[in-house]
């Protein structure tokens, strides 16, 4: 084993032992858990940073496990990968500072964070995968690993939230399962590449390839809550703050437009689905799932599902801009909102998690004049929220921006007024949340007061929110600069050709 | 070719627990020690007879020095290895599993007597049973087969009525009777097959076999006799109520190992000795029985009130996907069809144990296992619980379980073969799956509201660790399929040379 090989298994092992060590632990002793995870994360970071250079400076990363002839497990680290095993180290810190201070005082938290760190590890495997059957490996675990967060109240309320969940993510694993087989019994064992399989067998198997296509979209499309999958995305909002944040914006909606982007980029590739002329229907799904998602977070008046119908609205936009494959600048501008949506959608849900949990408060109505009250988290939701209606300079922007160049570019005309119409639409649910809280007056009581402190709210939920608005400006400001995530996103497509 | 002292460590799988059976008969103390010593030496045995065949290759062994037609042989190849591997490594698990069953609150008299009455019998007969079943998996010809059998049934059904509830009495001597009739079926096909070939030894038997009617008649009564040993749907109505109202430690031997080792045999009938006379149709038609098992077992699994019958059920639906391997075949080399079989059979005896061991943790602890008031036992017993969703994971055949590898093989053969509908079966047997593993998995999180009235019973690391243990090798069986493929590969080839080389007509 060499020393990439070894970074890459510790990558791995950095969240994994943790977790195994956190669910062995007697349930008080929370400072060792704590310690240990915070270990985790920062080591797991560090490693991350390390691989990002190297695979920078063109090193490869590969480790590959051979199982049955035709069917071997490979871990590779490649641009696409470090992008997402950034976002998702970095988040995870985060995270889990938000955690340990949410979770405080409540029961059952060893268990708790022992699917947490597991949570992670799923996702860093999956960004980490380098052929379909290593996605499908880490893509089912995730499910397993995120299903007990899911129902971790053990409500009647949680545990239905958490049986459609199931349904859903295994119904879609089954239709993944199925395509992969499909799919290598047509073109053969294939790692993920730049290039995807070699156009002859569009000759031979044209439409049988076309369909396996949309099985494996429907397959990642359940985790990606493309419309019409998304069923069981806002009720898994039953699930405790930490969990909504690592689901919307890290795990397992990104883990399903992760998807998107490999079978899109590196399993199928630009030039054989121009042939095979499919985009059009991605386009089309997507479109409609990012109105169909704002119009229905419209209707929402509870703070959290207002949220998760946004998301489902927003991760379209990176099926969007791959649906425009061959516009370089639109698969820049879906690749970077991986990034972008999950700094913002994670702002919103801490932010959301700490008025639940200070005041009280889950509807939109309660949130008259809260600004007085809770200044910094009401800023930092405000930074994210003008985020996500794409002001500048905020990062949002770059992303519509770019998608919207790359509409413009390839002659979709209809795209763009797709972009702006949703655009609008999140103005339009997410301005007035401002307004009430801004500059209404405070109506009553807030519903349940919990904490009052020297700060607004515990300080271990107040900093998140803080440090992830602030990257939300920043890498919307500097978003030429060397150390972006746009400047990565352009790095990553340098490697295909577009 | 082996040196010829080398293959006699063949005998030890049937020698010592038939020893330890008859020790374990006649003294009342120590029983377990002495089962135990049996097993673990069963266990090291098997190991070392890997490491022989990967060495020397399959080999055989002639008892007293007998050459077939006259004399008996036992032989070793992979997959048979393999299944004894399987029966060592769940055997092992289980004897531990049944001490730590059996020592359960024995300050309680009344369960101390009842208990201590059910293990004088427990380990002779269990010890009984793995002689059977080693002897099944090792013998060469088709009488000796008979009488493992027969072996498997006289030990098994007394353990299923060892519980000595009604229920369990009536479900028990429903066992025996079935066992019986599909025995005599056999032993009706091994006479027609016989009567036409003259000779028993399975690998002279491979040659002989060609068309006529006798042979098609044995083809059938054999089938017949083994399918309903094996439970395949329509004749499974027996195996629910048998194995669901047995003690948790028989409940695991019976659905891990006797079931599987019917299925063996007749697998090695089909595949090996009537290969070149099987039709199409009929692998077929052995195939939709199969998926009408899986679709059927699951639902009924899924319709269940006990946790017991659930699991009982479960078995009904797995099995069908060693059938379905039937009309697959024809598209894989005949090795991968054995390793699709083995992979499948492995990943069930390992999951399927762990389920049932924590059904009887369950039922320990609670005194009943009906599924509806399962509540909280996620927070009393974290460990029982986790291995169950490991196990109910491996049933399902998601990566990186064996079944995984084996449903993906299964899947690229109906693919290769443009025969879409099996692959339809195939995933949609693991969305069932899924559903009856998981409505068990969601009532052990309820959190029940209050505080928890019930006292907290401590189950011994013996009950708890097996299952944990049995289920996450099932769950990365997958990871060494590589060296499950070697093994499995080993086929005697070599075997008839050595057979005319001692002399044969």
């Amino acid at each position: 084993m060499n020393s990439g090989q070894l970074l890459l298994v510790s990558i791995l092992l950095s969240s994994f032992i943790p977790g195994i060590i956190i669910f062995c632990l007697p349930e008080e002793k929370h400072r060792l858990r704590t310690l240990l995870n915070f270990c985790g994360s920062i080591v797991k970071i560090s490693l991350v940073l390390v691989m990002n250079a190297g695979i920078y400076y063109g090193h490869v990363f590969e480790i590959r496990l051979p199982l049955i002839p035709g069917v071997e497990l490979l871990l590779s680290g490649d641009p696409l990968s470090a992008l997402f095993t950034t976002l998702s180290s970095v988040l995870w810190l985060l995270t889990t500072v938000y955690a340990v201070g949410y979770l405080e005082d409540s029961p059952n938290r060893s268990h708790f964070f022992g699917y947490f760190s597991l949570c992670v590890t799923v996702t860093i495997g999956i960004a980490l995968a380098g052929n379909l059957v290593t996605f499908l490996l880490f893509y089912e675990m995730l499910t397993l690993a995120t299903y007990p967060l899911v129902i971790h109240r053990g409500t009647e309320k949680s545990l239905r939230a958490g049986r459609n969940y199931l349904m859903y993510a295994f119904s879609g694993g089954a239709v993944f399962l199925v395509a992969v087989v499909w799919l290598q019994a047509i073109v053969g064992p294939m790692d993920f590449s730049a290039s995807g399989f070699s156009p002859m067998y569009l000759t031979s198997h044209g439409s049988v390839l076309t369909f396996i296509f949309i099985l494996l979209i429907i397959g990642v499309g359940v985790k990606a809550a493309l419309v019409p999958l998304h069923g069981w995305l806002p009720q898994a909002m039953v699930a405790p703050a930490p969990v909504s944040a690592l689901l919307h914006a890290v795990a397992v909606v990104k883990a399903g437009a992760f998807g998107i982007v490999r079978i899109v980029l590196d399993v199928y590739g630009a030039h054989n689905l121009l042939l095979m002329g499919v985009l059009p229907l991605l386009s089309a799904v997507a479109a409609f799932t990012i109105i169909y998602g704002s119009v229905l977070a419209l209707q929402q008046d509870d703070l959290k599902r207002r949220l998760a119908y946004s998301t489902i609205s927003q991760v379209s936009y990176i099926a969007l801009g791959m649906s425009m494959v061959d516009q370089q600048l639109a698969v820049i501008g879906g690749l970077v909102h991986l990034v972008h949506q999950g700094l913002m959608k994670i702002t919103l849900f801490f932010c959301a998690g700490n008025l639940a949990e200070t005041l009280g408060i889950h509807r939109i109505s309660e949130m008259r004049g809260v600004a007085r009250r809770m200044p910094l988290t009401m800023a930092a939701f405000s930074i994210a929220a003008l985020g996500m209606i794409g002001i500048p300079p905020t990062v949002g922007f770059v992303s519509k921006w770019y998608l919207g160049l790359g509409s413009l570019a390839g002659g979709n005309w209809w795209l763009l007024v797709v972009l702006v119409v949703s655009s609008l639409l999140n103005a339009w649910y997410f301005l007035p949340i401002l307004i009430y809280a801004w500059f209404d007056k405070q109506q009553g009581p807030w519903p349940e007061e919990l904490y009052v402190g020297r700060f607004e709210t515990r300080l271990m939920l107040l900093v998140p929110p803080l440090v992830t608005a602030f990257i939300v400006m920043a890498a919307g400001l500097v978003a030429n600069a060397q150390i972006s995530p746009l400047a990565w996103v352009r790095f990553i497509v340098r490697g295909y050709t577009l | 070719m082996f040196p010829s002292d080398t293959a006699v460590w063949i005998v030890f799988p049937v020698i010592l627990p038939l020893v330890a059976g008859l020790l374990c008969f006649l003294f009342k103390r120590g029983t377990f020690g002495i089962a135990l010593a049996a097993a673990i030496g069963n266990f090291f045995v098997v190991c070392f007879l890997i490491y022989q065949m990967l060495v020397y290759g399959p080999m055989r062994c002639y008892i007293g020095g007998w050459h077939p037609p006259l004399g008996i042989s036992l032989r070793i190849d992979g997959p048979a290895l393999l299944m004894l591997l399987m029966t060592a490594a769940t055997g092992l698990a289980v004897t531990l599993y049944a001490r730590g069953y059996f020592l359960f609150r024995i300050s309680d008299p009344l369960r101390a007597r009842r208990h201590k009455r059910q293990q004088y019998y427990f380990w002779p007969l269990w010890m009984l049973l793995l002689t059977g079943l080693n002897g099944l998996f090792l013998s060469a010809d088709i009488f000796n087969l008979y009488v493992t059998l027969e072996l498997i049934a006289v030990s098994a059904a007394p353990l299923a009525a060892l519980s000595g509830k009604p229920a369990s009495l009536r479900a028990s001597y429903r066992y025996l009777l079935i066992s019986l009739i599909g025995s005599l079926t056999y032993l009706l096909g091994v006479v027609f097959l016989y009567r036409s070939c003259g000779v028993l030894d399975l690998a002279l038997l491979q040659n002989l076999a060609g068309d006529g009617l006798g042979i098609s008649t044995a083809l059938v009564l054999l089938t017949v006799g083994l399918m309903l040993k094996t439970a395949l749907v329509p004749l499974h109505f027996w195996l629910p109520p048998a194995h669901a109202n047995a003690l948790a430690p028989v409940s695991v031997i019976l659905s891990a190992l006797v079931v599987k080792a019917s299925f063996y045999l007749l697998f090695r009938f089909w595949f090996e000795i009537f290969a070149p006379i099987i039709s199409p149709s009929s692998l077929n038609f052995m195939g939709t029985l199969g998926a009408l098992a899986i679709f059927w077992g699951a639902i009924q699994a899924m319709r269940q009130q006990r946790l017991k019958l659930m699991v009982a059920y479960s078995t009904v639906s797995q099995l069908g996907y060693l059938f379905v391997a039937f009309p697959l075949s024809m598209f894989v080399d005949g090795g991968q069809v054995w390793s699709i079989v083995v992979f499948i059979a492995l990943t069930h005896a390992c999951a399927k144990s762990a389920m049932f061991m924590v059904a009887g943790n369950v039922y320990l602890h609670l005194g009943h296992d009906r599924i509806k008031s399962l509540k909280g036992v996620r927070s009393s017993q974290p460990i029982t619980v986790f291995a169950y969703g490991i196990a109910g994971v491996s049933l399902m055949g998601l990566p990186p379980s064996g079944a995984f590898i084996a449903k993906w093989m299964l899947l690229s053969a109906s693919f290769a073969s443009l025969q879409y509908w099996w692959a339809v079966v195939i995933a949609g047997g693991s969305l069932l799956a899924m559903i009856y593993v998981f409505r068990v998995m969601s009532h052990f999180f309820v959190i029940p509201e209050g505080e928890s009235s019930k006292k907290n019973v401590s189950l011994s690391p013996l009950l708890e660790w097996p299952p944990l243990i049995l289920a996450l090798i099932s769950l990365f069986l997958g990871l060494i399929s590589p060296w499950v493929l070697k093994i499995v590969l080993y086929k005697d080839s070599g075997l008839l040379a050595q057979i005319f080389q001692g002399g044969l007509p």
